[in-house]
């Protein structure tokens, strides 16, 4: 369970985040949505201790991440394209980053097996960097690679974004096979309302850094969203 | 890299300055501009060697303009004009303008070495755009070697007299200026083969074909049996190996092997100033720690972040570039071996204490510089003449890296001996070293302390 407590960010004198409380069960899919600007990055590199609050704190798993790192073990996330190592080939950056995990050899080659459907044989065996990859099959390398190692948590920031129509049908049903058991909290930011509305059971749209709707996912939600932001 | 630009420049600009009376010193009776001109075919040879492996072809993204209603001859004029201007044509003109001011100032006939020097920047901007039409061809750089070789043993064994058939060639454009006209005349013939040759690439098709990079592998599972930190240090080989700039740093490291035959051949550093003999004795075997290390941790700036969510420990990924710089030190070490035969022992023990001294003392400090590093570095930007990552830090760094040995050395022997200020680096690298787990967790803490700021530096793209 992820809790975010009077968390705030401000830069210089532009608050970019306030956010009073928000409580993530574990085993929840949480959908994150707002313009550009709204504040989902900046709450999601809060989450990852990769920038400081201003206020308040988060506690991920009893672990309040920004005074120890313990939650690093058991969250796998995939923001953009600088959570890739451009030089390595896909097999690489999978050891790499299973290695980090506590997999061996074995345990990378099994899962990845898994997820042969998902890479649509554009990923593995290809001879070649992550960096002459296409951005869509860059992005289906990191939200693997966020999958490796049996996470309780999985972030991904606007993981829809640039994957082609198959894929991102095969995305979703990977998401929801993911939280199907409510053993591992997904979080995903997305412009593509439908799209999150269809995997997430709970919708959070921030406005501005403030939230401004916290929605139980029903049939009505995409409705209630698209009416909200069509101002 | 910075930093062998400069020197570069002013070692030109010292021989363009004094080459004149060096030749007048050394050969009264020869003219020093014929000499000069027996030469320059050499020069020239080399140059093109040179440029071959360092200078980058000119490019420009051209895929914004295609778009945009701008004719594609422009774009190609463009292109081939902005490689004129290249650090590399620059380089010669800091001999040939002094050494032609000389000329002048020492009663030649100034039409004449005008002449002369219009002919050099021509022949200079023609190897610019010859090196362009042969760019990256092997057989090219085969060749190229090959003459040069040649040119230079059938100059040595006086099969045919080089120098002596070359002398009058050049030395006629000094007596007849007009004749600087055929290097024009040269140029302009490079120039519009390079762009007849672009003129036909300006498509997409070409934009996107040499985006294909074949990744080559290698199995580096014997480095698994190093525990903990081998997943860092295979990602470090990897990333030395598969990215220009930090291939540069590499190879540029078994130039500086080379740097110490400046200084221990001259009885003037032996006699009155040996502490300028540790300078380049610590350069001879730290050319990689020093070069590579000053800019740890930015080499990892691109993906910082994702290495600072991962479940790793600072601990592992900092040593893993411990190690590289102390492998590469030590091979460099090896490698310095023949010193010992060409200089004696007094300078090998030299070049010995300041292995020491690179191993233990400024690998540790370099790791500890760079929790001061704010500058993102692009890895795949080319090596030479790139300052991308450098800062105020990395001028301060020299001061400790250099200044501590030459101090040591310099107190001890004045006071003591020789051999004990060649011990006392030694003994300063070998404390450091012995402390290492000490430093390490205080360079760890620092690290964990401007974790913020760095992921912030980092994610600045310039």
């Amino acid at each position: 369970m992820i809790s975010i407590q009077n968390i705030s960010k401000t830069y210089g004198t532009a608050q970019v985040l306030n956010l009073e409380s928000i409580e993530i069960p574990s085993g929840q899919s949480f959908g994150l949505v707002g313009n550009n600007g709204a504040g989902k990055t900046t709450l999601f590199n809060l989450l990852l201790d990769l920038i400081r609050p201003t206020t308040g704190e988060i506690v991920n798993n009893e672990v309040v991440v920004n005074k120890s790192e313990d939650w690093k073990t058991f969250t796998g996330s995939f923001i953009d394209e600088s959570f890739l190592i451009g030089y390595l080939t896909p097999e690489e950056y999978f050891d790499f980053v299973g290695d980090l995990r506590g997999m061996n050899k074995a345990d990378i080659q099994d899962f990845l097996t898994e997820f042969e459907e998902f890479f649509n044989g554009e990923i593995l065996g290809k001879k070649k960097y992550l960096r002459s990859l296409s951005k869509g099959n860059q992005k289906k390398v990191g939200i693997v690679a966020a999958m490796m190692g049996n996470p309780q948590v999985v972030i991904l920031d606007e993981p829809f974004a640039n994957l082609d129509p198959t894929t991102q049908i095969r995305l979703k049903k990977l998401i929801k096979k993911l939280t199907e058991n409510n053993e591992v909290t997904v979080l995903i930011s997305s412009h593509d309302l439908s799209h999150v509305t269809e995997v997430c059971e709970r919708i959070v749209v921030l406005d501005k850094g403030n939230l401004v709707k916290d929605i139980h996912t029903s049939q009505e939600t995409l409705q209630e969203l698209e009416s909200y932001f069509s101002i | 890299m910075g930093f062998f630009a400069l020197y570069m420049l002013a070692s030109f600009l010292m021989i363009g300055l004094g080459g004149y009376f060096f030749i007048k010193k050394e050969y009264p009776n020869t003219d020093p501009l014929f000499f000069v001109n027996g030469i320059i075919i050499f020069l020239l040879v080399a140059d093109l060697i040179f440029r071959y492996l360092m200078q980058k072809l000119p490019v420009l993204n051209i895929k914004p303009f295609l778009g945009l209603p701008i004719r594609k001859e422009k774009l190609v004029h463009f292109v081939l004009g902005k490689s004129a201007f290249s650090f590399f044509n620059f380089m010669p003109l800091f001999f040939y303008i002094p050494f032609s001011i000389v000329l002048i100032g020492q009663g030649y006939n100034t039409i004449g070495v005008i002449g002369w020097l219009f002919l050099m920047i021509t022949l200079v901007l023609s190897a610019n755009y010859l090196n362009f039409l042969i760019n990256k061809n092997n057989y090219a750089l085969g060749i190229m070697v090959a003459v040069l070789a040649l040119l230079f043993l059938v100059n040595k064994y006086e099969i045919f007299n080089i120098t002596e058939f070359f002398a009058p060639v050049f030395q006629s454009v000094y007596s007849n200026p007009i004749l600087a006209l055929l290097g024009v005349l040269l140029l302009t013939g490079l120039y519009y083969l390079n762009f007849k040759l672009l003129r036909s690439k300006v498509y997409l098709d070409d934009v996107i074909k040499s985006k294909e990079e074949v990744a080559s592998t290698t199995d580096l599972s014997f480095i698994d049996s190093l525990g903990d930190v081998a997943p860092f240090i295979k990602n470090d080989i990897r990333q030395i190996w598969r990215n220009k700039r930090t291939k540069t740093v590499f190879f540029m490291s078994f130039l500086f092997l080379f740097y110490g035959a400046i200084f221990f051949g001259q009885e003037m550093y032996r006699e009155k100033m040996p502490a300028f003999l540790v300078f380049a004795a610590i350069f001879i075997t730290g050319g990689f720690t020093l070069n590579y290390g000053q800019f740890i941790p930015a080499w990892d700036s691109e993906y910082y972040k994702m290495l600072m969510s991962q479940n790793i420990r600072y601990r592992k990924f900092l040593e893993s570039k411990w190690y590289l710089m102390v492998v590469v030190s030590a091979g460099l070490y090896l490698l310095s071996i023949p010193y010992l035969y060409f200089y004696g022992l007094d300078i090998f023990l030299m070049i010995t204490a300041g292995a020491i001294f690179n191993i233990g003392f400024n690998s540790l400090f370099l790791l500890f510089a760079g929790a001061f590093n704010k500058k993102r570095i692009d890895l795949n930007k080319s090596g030479f003449s790139n300052y991308q990552g450098t800062s105020a830090t990395q001028f301060l760094i020299i001061i400790p890296i250099m200044g501590v040995p030459m101090f040591l050395f310099w107190i001890f022997n004045k006071f003591v001996g020789f051999n004990s200020g060649v011990l006392a680096i030694a003994i300063t690298g070998a404390i450091a070293l012995v402390f290492k787990n000490y430093f390490m967790n205080r360079i760890e803490k620092r690290y964990i302390k401007n974790k913020y700021a760095a992921i912030h530096a980092f994610s600045q793209k310039s």
